[in-house]
């Protein structure tokens, strides 16, 4: 047990689900009926299961690509160059830190990430994961005792077979888009949340989280359910630099709040985006959507996105519950030759529903950043209101900034709010701070915070610091 | 004979692609506060940013030494680590970034460049408590954004706080006094004064005579078509007051 790493004690959870009557770990490359029962096999999923995945399977043949309306250019993807399943592997174990890519080394430092979290990012076997295997299974202990169920999705099929089955694509039906008609089909894990009545999660799901982040995987799913009157805060990914041999990503996550219950989903990406040239960059295509099913329910998005070469996401909420709340807070920066185009959609059907969306995009470098967002107001949503705020900011002159802004108001009594602005960081500025003894660098990173403060301070307090340093990690070399 | 503050010899300098300043020759020593005067349009503020080493100002020929350093050799903000401070005519503003946390990063910018130890949050409020009275400025401008929503006095005497704050040897006063009443006038010089000493060097650039009523200089220079045409005592701008800077034109053109 002292030497076991939290890898493998991650992977030990996921064994509850297999079958062992599959020798086999890994499929060839290419999609079919078969690979997908394979994986359904692989994961000892039930036989409904099986004809859900088939189900967005025959849909998905029958889809294009949406390739024409978003503001990005990439190479065709060839989907039967990829391979579907693949066991989870075990990262390289180094003995200590001093093994370690030397420039990795220096980014977990600029972060700010604590020598224990270096550790168990880079898989050093040491002492000190001994402690982390004991808060996690601290936390677990706690989570029960409240009922609280969050686990591996692969590990829910079996345990709340009804709950998933229930709410499994009841947010982003199978086929809503080709992505995600996609990841129905494929998908191989991802996190199950689900908070009984009345109950007000005792902690933050990230920290738990985050010991267990080992391989998120290619295509992953994500369901959470806060039942009446319960509250979480969920946080997914991290700051730091990730890695991943492969180049596309196409994750669901689906968040039901019922009547009276607060779900708030922060969200920090950092996903390779590819060298200066923009060669070998994660491509990220992502459908996140939260239904305010019930009556005075609240949905809280909270991006920062900073990683990827291609940035496809609308994290959007469904306003269905009388004087349900949608919320969006984003911040998106390109550099390098990224690109993002990414905002949110607000569906306003009930009574009184109120929205807020604020986005902040930076562009430096030859890194596109585009906003794109949809406020619909439905004919029955009487005094429903939305504010907007969308504002781009410029560093250098070969970057671009888009806003795409989508109105649809069916009712006379709704009030909509939007504000736009673009600006450049400007040379007075920089001066500014110049002549007060800053660095450019730090000159920089000081405004971009600035400008981006309304949306980082909606993030959990020691995130917030992290993803602060993350958004001057990222622009380094893209000034001056 | 020590080694002077500032030392400018025959300073040909462009803004943008336009030659403004055309052979000053001006040299401070520790101590001093020297006023420069002009019309508008004759270079003053080309002057001051050539000092502070603004993008976009360049010196074409002569030189300019700062304690016997080729100051064109240096960045801004090595510059502004090694003791030169300018305040600015319009101060910028920064949205988003809070007051203290702005002054506070500028300090342990210096402080570090200087070797000495950088301030925790608790030690540098102690520290900007104490320079806030002297240009008698509120808490409550603190903790808002650096210059924004700040009334045009406010922002003067925030740029006299930063100055008090970071200790500099050279203080490069741009037009500090335009845009302010008489109060916020009194206000401001009594802070710039309090900053007065053996040690550091003032520059106050300022098209009326009115400021230095309150911040007396030792020497008085007219600038006028990017050349100093006159120098002399403090009587020099009170001449300049009553006559206007019609007669010195005349007269330099004459001569």
């Amino acid at each position: 047990m002292p030497n076991e790493s939290l890898e493998q004690l991650a992977t030990r959870d996921y064994e509850f689900g297999f079958t062992t009557d599959i020798e086999m770990d890994i499929v060839e490359p290419g999609l079919s009926e078969d690979v997908i029962r394979f994986i359904s096999a692989k994961k000892g999923e039930p036989a409904w299961m099986v004809e859900w995945r088939l189900e967005a399977f025959a849909r998905w043949q029958k889809m294009v690509e949406p390739h024409h309306w978003a503001k990005l250019s990439y190479p065709p993807i060839d989907y039967q160059a990829i391979r579907y399943y693949a066991a989870p592997k075990k990262k390289i174990q180094l003995d200590s830190l001093d093994e370690l890519d030397p420039e990795l080394r220096r980014t977990y430092e600029k972060l700010g990430i604590s020598l224990d979290e270096q550790k168990r990012l880079a898989g050093v076997a040491v002492d000190a994961v001994f402690d982390s295997v004991s808060v996690a299974t601290t936390f677990k202990k706690e989570l029960e005792k409240h009922g609280i169920i969050f686990c591996p999705f692969s590990e829910a099929v079996h345990k709340c077979p009804e709950l998933v089955r229930q709410y499994l694509g009841s947010v982003v039906p199978v086929n809503d888009n080709f992505f995600a008609a996609l990841n129905s089909a494929v998908f191989t894990d991802g996190s199950f949340v689900y908070i009984p009545p009345g109950v007000r999660c005792p902690m933050e799901l990230s920290t738990y989280f985050r010991i267990n982040a080992s391989e998120t995987g290619q295509f992953e799913r994500t369901l959470i359910i806060a039942d009446r009157g319960a509250t979480v805060s969920y946080l997914e990914g991290c700051t730091a630099p990730q890695r991943d041999e492969n180049q596309l990503h196409a994750a669901v996550v689906e968040l039901i709040a019922l009547d009276d219950a607060t779900i708030k989903y922060s969200t920090v990406q950092n996903w390779y985006p590819g060298d200066a040239e923009g060669k070998g960059g994660i491509y990220n295509f992502v459908t996140k959507r939260g239904k305010c099913a019930g009556k005075r329910s609240k949905i809280s998005w909270t991006q920062v996105e900073t990683g990827s070469a291609i940035t496809w996401k609308y994290p959007s909420c469904i306003l269905l519950g009388d004087d349900s709340v949608g919320e969006f807070y984003s911040v998106a920066l390109t550099s390098k030759r990224q690109q993002a185009d990414t905002g949110t959609k607000m569906i306003h059907i009930g009574k009184r529903t109120r929205s807020t969306i604020v986005s902040k995009g930076i562009s430096a470098a030859h890194g596109q950043n585009s906003y794109r967002g949809l406020v619909r107001i439905q004919k029955g949503a009487d005094g429903a209101r939305n504010y907007s705020q969308c504002d781009s900011l410029l560093i250098g002159s070969e970057c671009g900034a888009h806003t795409f802004p989508y109105l649809e108001v069916a009712n006379p009594t709704a009030k909509v709010e939007h504000e736009a602005t673009t600006s450049k960081i400007g040379e007075d500025q920089l001066f500014y701070c110049r002549q007060r003894g800053l660095s450019e660098e730090d000159a920089v990173n000081m405004i971009v915070n600035g400008f981006c403060k309304r949306v980082l301070k909606q993030l959990p307090m020691e995130f917030a610091v992290e993803a602060q340093k993350l958004l001057g990690v990222s622009l380094e070399g893209a000034v001056g | 004979m020590t080694t002077p503050m500032l030392e400018i010899r025959d300073l040909h300098a462009t803004a943008g692609e336009t030659l403004i300043l055309k052979g000053i020759d001006l040299v401070i020593q520790p101590g001093e506060v020297h006023a420069v005067m002009g019309p508008n349009g004759s270079g003053k503020s080309t002057l001051a940013n050539v000092l502070a080493g603004k993008p976009g100002y360049e010196i074409v020929s002569g030189s300019v030494l700062f304690e016997g350093r080729d100051l064109s050799l240096l960045a801004p903000e090595q510059r502004a680590r090694e003791g030169i401070f300018l305040a600015f005519q319009y101060p910028v503003e920064i949205p988003g970034v809070s007051n203290m946390y702005f002054l506070k990063q500028a300090v342990n910018a210096v402080r570090a460049h200087r070797g000495i130890e950088e301030l925790d949050a608790m030690e540098f409020l102690q520290l900007a408590r104490e320079k806030m009275k002297l240009v008698e400025m509120s808490d409550a401008l603190m903790s808002r954004s650096v210059n924004e929503g700040f009334s045009g006095g406010e922002k003067k005497r925030n740029e006299i706080l930063q100055m008090a704050l970071l200790d500099p040897k050279l203080a490069v006063l741009d037009e500090t006094d335009s845009g302010l009443d008489i109060d916020a006038l009194r206000v401001i010089a009594n802070g710039v004064n309090a900053l007065r000493g053996p040690t550091r060097a003032m520059l106050v650039i300022t098209h009326y005579q009115r400021l230095l009523d309150h911040i007396v200089p030792d020497f008085v220079h007219v600038l006028s078509g990017g050349r100093i045409v006159k120098s002399g005592a403090k009587e020099l701008a009170l001449e300049l007051e009553e006559k206007g800077y019609g007669w010195i034109q005349a007269e330099s053109a004459a001569g």
